[in-house]
């Protein structure tokens, strides 16, 4: 049967549209209830309290997790500080030897790790598998070759752990941020008591069995679940020594004031709401996936995420034009499914948030532009969004929506790029595209920003610091300026 | 052409290596692997080719799998300009094309007048479609000139024939002057870009064809006419046709996936497409005993 060109074509719409691709869960065991991990062991918790944890994507029960009060933090605090002295004063080369066993072990564990991430948090299978847990494994084998070379990173100072570590991590790279933690604490000789997010603590619990296959010296590693509560007792506890928080600006705040006086050592990682500037002469179709990148990935969940454009005047129409034709390939669905790019918003309370902040953006009178797309019926989802007619006023163009909503802004001149950059209370990052090499020196220099990223975006490394100015927080995560946060130099 | 939008080669390489991640399954799969046959370019271009070797390739291509008729003719033979008239002759009834290559395939380093009177005799021996080669020489000395006015006069001594232009991307060193080549064989009248002669080493890859892709659809937006494309060399399993699908889908969209449009030129692909066509079907792999060598 001869096919016509048109009849071919209607047929690429009908049958091309992708088969389901799901990645398959029959190897990943997620238990009815998770305890505390406390001293090396799964312990009941001593609140007898649980609280369940949601897949975002069906919003079906996957486990009750435990919610850790006062006591099962002192006991936490408790356990790590027995286990400082003999953890920091193990030779370094056995410390690295433990954490490189972790970094294998997440390896090992990849595709498992990357299964609970994505039924538990929501996010595309295709990033956890590629990004999240690629990544945290790097984190810890990049850590584990500074345990033996502290002198070396820091020479003529002598380092020394400070003791217990608090931290606190948010629920958008949950694995990964716990590497950003845990990794470089555990190197330089710390032990830890670590509060993963409440909506998603699972792939923590899975990380406190990777401790006890990696026979981690009991108490190095304390996992204490619990909601902002069961956090700010970790940090306020008088046992912990250093604070490390990656979460809201709002919350960081708190916690600074909590912290006033103690003398605790802190490091903050906070919101953003960075310019991803595009410049006339910029590979277009390449700062168009970078676009995408910078705000759709990870649903817009990420705080250096580029949720400012700033595009030049002169390219406004034809970036648009592929921006919006770019979104309308955007595949959003089962973040199971190995096709989907976007995947379910986190938890109700973050969707609440981004549409509220979403009809403000309308209120106010900017141009909103959504693709044709249709969200499944169950679970949280909010589709990708684009703003155009954006003032530098508008709510959405100043406070960080956390969600895949992009304010697109327009600019003249490379001064007037930085002026509307740098406009903001936050300073995480920054994206910058043009072909002129030049160009983007300056940029960098002028940027007040902690990442300055040139023709791409939301590029992670172990070896790259990570961190921010102004209300984006304090502190560096990630290359030796990340182990300097867990050691005492004077 | 200097002033022709730059490619940034990292992002281009990244954007190509997620969409080769795409996972093409069960109903899916089954419609590119048919597609796939349908916009093949059966090719042989060796100078062993005989009138007795493009006999059997034709038959191949009428009838790809005896005894199934199922499976769909390829689009064309593609043979060396000598071989056409065999190919046309044995071709004869079907619907499958006669695509000659021409202009000194595959280097191109002749003199204008023999390029035009080899396709003018190609053309004149029946062939449907042209395979012409850009002068690289010229285009990488700068002479742009020079190479927009030989794909002009090629293309007028293409009469009614469809032309398509290989750029050789492997030798061209960067993306930025595969665009810039791109968008000069279009700009002058080119129906087809093709990646490559097969000749040169690397032929088709898929971030080459990204920029050629994204390169039409800049074009298609200026001027309204549409161009097609053509990936030859190197793609030799289901698995690479697939993926140039999925680009295609997702950089031109289904108003491209058809023969009219998009082009693979291969000599080794399509058993390797028959055999997993059958997976599909069946559920098992048969023995590659099945499937004719031609």
């Amino acid at each position: 049967m001869a096919i016509t060109k048109k009849q071919s074509a209607e047929l690429a719409k009908q049958v091309f549209e992708y088969a389901p691709a799901p990645e398959a869960i029959d190897h990943v065991h997620i238990a009815p209830t998770y305890g505390l991990f406390i001293g090396g062991k799964i312990v009941e918790p001593h609140s007898k309290k649980r609280f369940p944890t949601i897949n975002p994507a069906t919003e079906k029960k996957l486990a009750e997790v435990s919610e850790a009060d006062a006591v099962d933090v002192d006991r936490a605090v408790k356990a790590a500080g027995r286990a400082f002295d003999s953890w920091s004063n193990l030779a370094p080369s056995k410390r690295a030897r433990y954490l490189f066993r972790i970094s294998r072990l997440i390896q090992e564990r990849a595709r498992e790790l990357a299964v609970v991430e994505t039924m538990d948090g929501g996010k595309p299978i295709k990033e956890s598998r590629d990004v999240d847990i690629p990544l945290a494994a790097a984190h810890f084998f990049y850590y584990a070759g500074w345990a033996d070379k502290l002198e070396w990173a820091f020479p003529n100072r002598k380092p020394r752990p400070l003791g217990v570590a608090g931290q606190v991590i948010p629920w958008n790279f949950p694995l990964l941020m716990l590497a950003w933690k845990i990794a470089p604490a555990l190197a330089a000789g710390n032990t830890v008591v670590l509060k993963p997010a409440e909506t998603t603590p699972l792939s923590a619990m899975v990380f406190a069995e990777i401790c006890m296959q990696a026979e981690l010296p009991p108490g190095v590693v304390n996992i204490v679940t619990g909601a902002g509560k069961t956090g700010s007792l970790v940090v306020e506890h008088p046992g912990v020594k250093k604070v490390a928080f990656t979460g809201s600006t709002e919350v960081g705040k708190l916690i600074q004031r909590a912290l006033a006086g103690t003398g605790k050592k802190l490091t903050l990682e906070l919101g953003g709401k960075a310019a991803n500037i595009v410049f006339e002469d910029a590979p277009l179709d390449q700062a168009v996936e970078g676009i995408v990148n910078g705000i759709y990935f990870n649903q817009g969940h990420v705080c250096c995420a580029g949720s400012r454009l700033l595009v030049q005047e002169s390219i406004f129409e034809p970036l648009m034009e592929k921006l919006k034709r770019r979104l309308s390939t955007l595949r959003l669905g089962d973040p199971l499914d190995k096709n989907t790019d976007i995947g379910a918003i986190n938890s109700r309370a973050q969707l609440e948030k981004i549409q509220g902040l979403v009809e403000s953006g309308i209120e106010e009178g900017a141009e909103l532009y959504q693709p044709e797309c249709r969200l499944p019926e169950r679970g949280f989802w909010f589709p990708p969004t684009l703003f155009t007619n954006v003032s530098q006023s508008y709510r959405i163009a100043r406070e960080e929506i956390f969600g895949p909503v992009l304010s697109v802004l327009t600019f003249r001149t490379p001064a007037e790029a930085v002026e509307k950059a740098n406009n903001t209370p936050y300073g995480l990052s920054a994206g910058v595209w043009t072909d002129k090499g030049s160009r983007i020196l300056w940029m960098a220099e002028h940027l007040r920003a902690g990442v300055v990223w040139a023709n791409t975006f939301n590029r992670f490394d172990p070896t790259s610091p990570f961190g921010g100015y102004k209300e984006s927080g304090y502190g560096r995560e990630g290359g030796i300026h990340g182990l300097a946060a867990y050691l005492d130099l004077n | 052409m200097r002033g022709v939008r730059s490619v940034d080669e990292v992002g281009a390489d990244e954007r190509a290596a997620s969409l080769a991640k795409r996972s093409i399954k069960k109903a899916s799969k089954l419609w590119a692997l048919d597609l796939a046959v349908r916009c093949m370019d059966l090719t042989t271009l060796e100078g062993s080719d005989t009138t007795g070797k493009v006999t059997a390739l034709c038959a191949k291509a009428i009838r790809p799998k005896p005894g199934d008729p199922t499976i769909p003719s390829v689009a064309a033979i593609c043979v060396y300009p000598a071989r056409v008239a065999d190919a046309v002759e044995h071709l004869r009834g079907s619907k499958v094309r006669v695509a000659s290559v021409s202009t000194a395939f595959p280097s191109g380093q002749s003199f204008l007048s023999i390029k035009v009177a080899e396709t003018e005799d190609a053309v004149r021996a029946g062939a449907h479609e042209i395979d012409m080669v850009i002068d690289r020489g010229a285009f990488l000395s700068g002479d742009y000139q020079r190479v927009y006015d030989e794909i002009v006069a090629v293309k007028e001594a293409c009469g009614q024939a469809h032309l398509k232009v290989i750029l050789e991307t492997g030798e061209l060193g960067t993306y930025d002057a595969v665009r810039r080549a791109s968008i000069l064989a279009m700009a002058a009248g080119a129906d087809f870009i093709k990646t490559s002669t097969g000749k040169v080493q690397p032929a088709a890859t898929l971030p080459v064809s990204l920029v050629m892709m994204e390169a039409i659809r800049d074009f298609v937006r200026e001027t309204g006419r549409p161009v097609g494309f053509k990936a030859a060399g190197g793609i030799r399993t289901s698995k690479q046709a697939i993926a140039y699908l999925v680009l295609l889908y997702e950089t031109l969209g289904s108003d491209w996936m058809t023969p009219e449009r998009f082009r693979l030129g291969a000599s080794t692909l399509l058993n390797d497409v028959l055999m997993q066509i059958d997976k599909e079907r069946t559920g098992v792999y048969q023995s590659g005993d099945y499937f004719t060598i031609d």
